[in-house]
């Protein structure tokens, strides 16, 4: 059998199908981009002289703000990032384009996967854009390029898990409008971790929910990779949750794809 | 292979589908030789887009069995999508994308491979009246545009056995005929058409069968002939003054039917001139004055109406 290369040969075509959709509709990746942005300038020149105050006993200032929550902003982004892909797999859904792919002799695993690579690119060009901006308004890593790359590993892989669940959500939701307020808790949830403020700062149960969910051993994780904190043992629990996230996700959105679209 | 399976493009065989406590098909049994036109004709909410959906491997039946050109579309969907191509209301083009990148998607996804792939596109971009279109989004595209686009999309492949859900419904009268045109060119080639439709005169003209679908169940099957042979046909209604010029009617045509409430008959026609010559020399050597005379046509409704009311009395009036 030829499966192999046709799974690859249409898992390209599909993924050549979700970039030029991205160039017919950049408004979403500048947005995808543009939010964390914001929120970057927001918390580093707005927040940023109290709360890096609060940062530890020593305390501290902006600059020692900005060091801290450059880790939260970036996994942000990625979280970011689920709104547009669930919000296209809504559409290709609803508006029966996966109907018409369901009754073509092609990869099954290719639709969907091409959504996700698709996907997982728009949130590294969306990561490189935040990059760029924090370096300009002063970050500076402490670490080395091996560390980076082991950061940047752990976007993508983060990023693919992300993008996964977002096509599991635009499957399973009903229309395109619910679509894109089911990802809204991905956008939340960094705000209840260590990413912009220490979990000890919050008060018992909340501390306790900040501490156990994903995005905290993520973030502990990018932060250890970039300013040399100690990550322990969080590395393995990130990507534990990384790659639990991922296959949840994969099963769930395939078998809302082979069911009966109209149930 | 063998001869006699090779014949027949679409065999169903007891298929049931229900939703929920819903049932939406009851036990379908139908043929389809190939190269041949078959129209499934019910109103809506009849089954015939679930239908279409178990035919084209969209979703599962939950009893029967279904074979498209000899594959079983449970055990080997991938074989009967390889074979198929489906144009229909559920199923769509990309709006953010244009007409030729739509089409050239398809043949990217058929594995055509590039000069072929271009070839074939550009064929169908002419063929279909859309090379001046070719490079505008789809989006801007009039309903007509989006059909014809479409149904070239499903081409792209060659597909052997096209399924139409309601190819034409919305479509103004030009862009129906040239639709009807083109389906009559697929089938010169050979290619079996399974189509839906709600509108009886496009079954009769593009048809060689015609199945008629209602409340889950094929109510009639059959050429466009004999199934107008099954359906009562219109008839023409007489409205008379009073009830003495009623009576005197009735007994003058013996198969008419009466409404004494409305001083009405209705007298079974086939809405020819000669059978509205026979009434009339009929009221004229009674020296029957009549008030008023109409021609009643069946349409869809009362085709239904009189499959599934009392299959058995041919002589019940319609409505």
């Amino acid at each position: 059998m030829t499966a192999y290369p046709l799974v690859v040969a249409d898992s390209a075509t599909m993924l050549r199908r979700n970039l030029r959709r991205m160039r017919r509709y950049p408004s979403l990746t500048v947005f995808i981009a543009g939010f964390p942005v914001v929120f970057l300038l927001l918390f580093v020149y707005v927040f940023g002289g109290t709360l890096g105050a609060g940062l530890g006993p020593s305390g501290g200032g902006r600059a020692e703000y900005l060091a801290y929550v450059v880790p939260g902003i970036l996994l942000i982004t990625v979280a970011g990032a689920a709104q547009g892909t669930a919000i296209s797999v809504a559409m290709d859904k609803n508006e029966g384009i996966f109907a018409r792919f369901r009754t073509m002799d092609i990869a099954r695993a290719s639709v969907l996967g091409g959504h996700v690579v698709g996907s997982v690119i728009q949130s590294m060009l969306a990561l490189a854009i935040v990059t760029v901006v924090a370096v300009l308004i002063g970050f500076r890593s402490t670490t080395g390029p091996v560390a980076w790359t082991a950061a940047a590993g752990l976007l993508v892989l983060t990023a693919f898990a992300v993008s996964w669940l977002s096509v599991a959500l635009g499957m399973a939701a009903q229309s395109v409008e619910t679509a894109s307020n089911l990802p809204m808790f991905l956008i939340l949830l960094p705000f209840l971790s260590s990413g912009f403020v220490p979990t000890e700062s919050m008060p018992g149960p909340l501390a306790w929910f900040a501490e156990h969910q994903p995005f905290t051993p993520l973030i502990e994780t990018v932060r250890g990779l970039l300013e040399g904190t100690p990550i322990g043992d969080d590395g393995v629990i990130a990507v534990g949750w990384c790659v639990a996230i991922s296959l949840v996700s994969y099963v769930w959105a395939r078998r809302l794809y082979d069911r009966d679209p109209a149930a | 292979m063998n001869t006699s399976t090779s014949r027949i493009a679409i065999k169903v065989d007891g298929l049931r589908k229900s939703f929920g406590a819903q049932v939406v098909l009851d036990g379908i049994d139908l043929e389809v030789a190939e190269g041949t036109v078959f129209a499934l004709l019910g109103p809506n909410g009849a089954g015939k887009t679930t239908m279409v959906r178990i035919l084209s491997t969209l979703i599962s039946g939950d009893g029967g069995e279904v074979r498209i050109a000899g594959h079983d579309v449970a055990r080997e969907p991938d074989a009967v999508r390889a074979v198929i191509g489906v144009t229909g209301q559920f199923s769509a083009v990309d709006g953010l994308f244009t007409g030729e990148e739509n089409l050239r998607l398809m043949a990217d996804l058929r594995h055509l491979g590039k000069s072929a792939g271009r070839k074939r596109v550009d064929e169908l971009l002419e063929r279909f009246d859309l090379v001046d279109a070719a490079g505008k989004p789809v989006a801007t595209y009039s309903g007509g545009m989006r059909r014809r686009l479409d149904l070239a999309m499903t081409l792209i492949g060659d597909p052997r056995i096209i399924f139409l859900d309601e190819p034409t419904a919305g479509l103004d009268p030009r862009s129906r005929r040239a639709m009807w045109q083109t389906i009559g060119e697929l089938v010169a080639d050979g290619v079996t058409i399974f189509l839906t439709t709600q509108y009886l005169e496009e079954a009769d003209r593009l048809a060689h069968r015609i199945g008629v679908l209602d409340g889950g169940r094929l109510v009639a099957e059959g050429t466009p002939n004999e199934l107008k042979r099954l359906i009562p046909g219109g008839h023409i209604q007489l409205s008379f003054a009073g009830a003495a010029e009623l009576d005197r009617a009735a007994r003058a045509f013996g198969g008419a039917s009466r409404d004494d409430e409305a001083l009405t008959l209705q007298i079974p026609s086939d809405g020819g001139v000669g059978s509205l010559r026979a009434v009339l020399d009929r009221l004229e050597t009674g020296a029957i004055e009549v008030d008023e005379l109409s021609f009643q046509t069946p349409d869809l409704d009362d085709v239904f109406l009189s499959l599934t009311a009392a299959p058995d009395d041919r002589k019940v009036t319609v409505r």
